[in-house]
């Protein structure tokens, strides 16, 4: 699993630009992941690779094609130093797992990592971070495999 | 226990006292689609299990993004959901009206004391009205046409209280701009960004839509103004609900309290490639611009385009400029057009076009080549938000966007 590093503020937009909204499948989105401000992403981003970022990962629109063309990347662990609101509920909600790690900054670009979900701790260049727990509650939904197998399972709220 | 007129809205709607920090499951009295996250909403929606929406009445679906249709991809999406909506029994004011935001509120889709959600980020706007409402992704959304509720964290409040009378030719999007810059682009994050003090009831119902509409950009979960005389008498046609009394009480517990004055206020800019990168106009001022964009739920109302005719004068704009202006709905169209606005717009060598987002989306239409920098009246100046990831996006008010574009380079409004 790689890393791909990336700074503060990365922005919806750049995830997925607003050309390619028309678009709904996640193997499709994931072809225009991050074009035009990281192409190489696109074509070299391998299943189980792992996203580091500084803070406010996932700002700006609430598009969820966002999270859905990580998702169809084959990204299920997002590491950041702090997340936007909205993306951080799209992701649990797709299965993809935001882990918030305030000591990203000497994660570097193209490091291999190990992650231990349960644990919460990411393993990279012989040191190892602590991230903050999800609250129960997302945790039960990124457990459930995201908020669809969530909500069949429920049938009505209160 | 003293309560924000957040908190207040959720303990009424939950029907138990609820404070910040909490995690409740809240009934929804609204809930907006449009073009670009319906598709993947329906489907969630679908995939959930889904038969019947809620609620038919308390959903409203509009397309404004990707207007005409501008691709086949686009029409499909657009056709699956009209027959959504006609298998669903929704309110569906497809291509017809404009800006879904600016049309849930001028059409009364959302009330003072309501929680409405929309599929799309900019819904923290209706909180003009004194509503909570919030943006949410298309699976949340899926989830709540399903079930009409939806998992909330009751959030914090951020505290802001504005002074002063604006001077000439500044206003609203100036102040937004200044507080973005100063909270900063995740400053405000899960937080509700709580605006009051006189200057704040002085506001016209367009300037404080402006202000609720930015609560986004420094990761705000909603902007709010709790309702005075100004919101009960633009709600009283709308959707004739008697006023009550609905505010935050006196000793209510903020995470944090701003204060402004805006008699000293100057004219502001967001700079490339960040909201919160804001500057006075005149840090700027002679960058020259290739488009100007008039337009969008932060800054296409018709008091917005009238500032933009005051400034203009008879003047024209320069020859350099591509200047496109987009009133964000019919009816903002229709004052617009009455008033004479638009052909002033047009003989002047504006473009105007229908109402819809345009440019603001990077998507449709109005797309910038690389190396090109646009000034625009809309909310966002992300690196290829309006087309290439190699041209640059300045924000700025409808004023500083007029003076400019009849310059041809950023210019200060107070100086045309």
């Amino acid at each position: 699993m790689r890393v791909w590093k990336f700074g503060d503020n990365v922005d919806t937009d750049a995830i997925i630009p607003g050309r390619f909204l028309i678009i709904n499948d996640a193997r499709e989105l994931a072809q225009h992941a991050f074009q035009g401000t990281r192409d190489e992403f696109r074509t070299e981003v391998a299943p189980g690779d792992v996203i580091v970022a500084g803070r406010n990962f996932g700002c700006g629109s609430s598009r969820e094609h966002a999270p859905l063309a990580l998702s169809g990347a084959g990204v299920t662990v997002i590491v950041a130093a702090s997340f936007a609101r909205i993306f951080y509920r799209n992701a649990i909600n797709l299965g993809i797992l935001p882990m918030v790690c305030h000591d990203v900054g000497s994660i570097r670009d193209g490091e291999e990592v190990r992650i231990d979900l349960n644990k919460g701790v990411i393993e990279t260049g012989g040191k190892t971070y602590t991230t903050e727990p999800v609250p129960p509650f997302l945790r039960a939904i990124f457990d459930a495999g995201g908020l669809v197998p969530y909500a069949r399972a429920l049938r009505e709220v209160s | 226990m003293a309560a924000t007129i957040v908190e207040k809205i959720f303990s009424s709607r939950c029907g138990r006292e609820v404070h910040a920090g909490e995690v409740v499951m809240a009934p929804l009295d609204g809930a907006m689609i449009h073009d670009i996250t319906g598709p993947l909403a329906i489907r969630v929606f679908r995939e959930m299990g889904g038969e019947e929406v809620f609620d038919p009445a308390r959903v409203t679906m509009l397309f404004d993004h990707q207007i005409p249709a501008d691709s086949i991809p686009a029409a499909e999406n657009q056709a699956d959901m009209r027959e959504f909506a006609r298998e669903q029994g929704i309110l569906n004011y497809d291509i017809r009206e404009g800006v879904c935001h600016q049309v849930m509120v001028e059409k009364g889709r959302v009330a003072p004391g309501e929680i409405v959600v929309g599929a799309d980020s900019h819904t923290c706007m209706y909180g003009a009205v004194g509503a909570f409402a919030t943006g949410i992704g298309s699976t949340d959304m899926g989830f709540a046409l399903k079930f009409g509720a939806l998992y909330f964290r009751v959030p914090e409040s951020i505290h802001l209280e504005v002074h002063g009378a604006f001077s000439p030719r500044v206003g609203a999007k100036d102040l937004i701009l200044e507080i973005t810059g100063d909270i900063g682009a995740d400053g405000a994050t899960y937080q509700a960004l709580e605006f009051s003090g006189e200057s704040v009831h002085r506001l016209s119902m367009a300037e404080r839509m402006t202000c609720c509409n930015m609560a986004i950009e420094m990761g705000g979960k909603t902007g709010i103004v709790p309702p005075d005389e100004v919101t009960w008498s633009y709600i009283k046609d709308r959707r004739g609900v008697s006023p009550f009394p609905l505010a935050s009480d006196p000793g209510a517990r903020y995470n944090e309290k701003r204060s402004y004055d805006v008699s000293q206020l100057a004219p502001k800019v967001a700079v490339p490639h960040n909201v919160d990168q804001v500057v006075d106009v005149g840090r700027v001022a002679g960058t020259p611009i290739d488009q100007v964009f008039i337009g969008s739920c932060t800054n296409g109302r018709y008091e917005d385009l009238a500032l933009v005719a005051e400034v203009l004068g008879d003047r024209s704009f320069s020859d350099r400029v591509r200047v496109i202006i987009i009133p964000a709905s019919r009816d903002e169209y229709l004052k617009s057009l009455r008033a004479g606005l638009i052909e002033r717009f047009v003989t002047a060598g504006g473009l105007v076009e229908a109402p819809c987002c345009g440019p603001c989306m990077g998507g449709a239409f109005g797309l910038l080549a690389p190396g090109e920098t646009s000034l625009s009246t809309s909310n966002r100046n992300f690196r290829g938000r309006q087309g290439s990831t190699e041209a640059e996006v300045y924000l700025c008010s409808p004023a500083t966007a007029a003076a400019s574009a009849i310059k041809g380079e950023i210019t200060d409004p107070r100086e045309v």
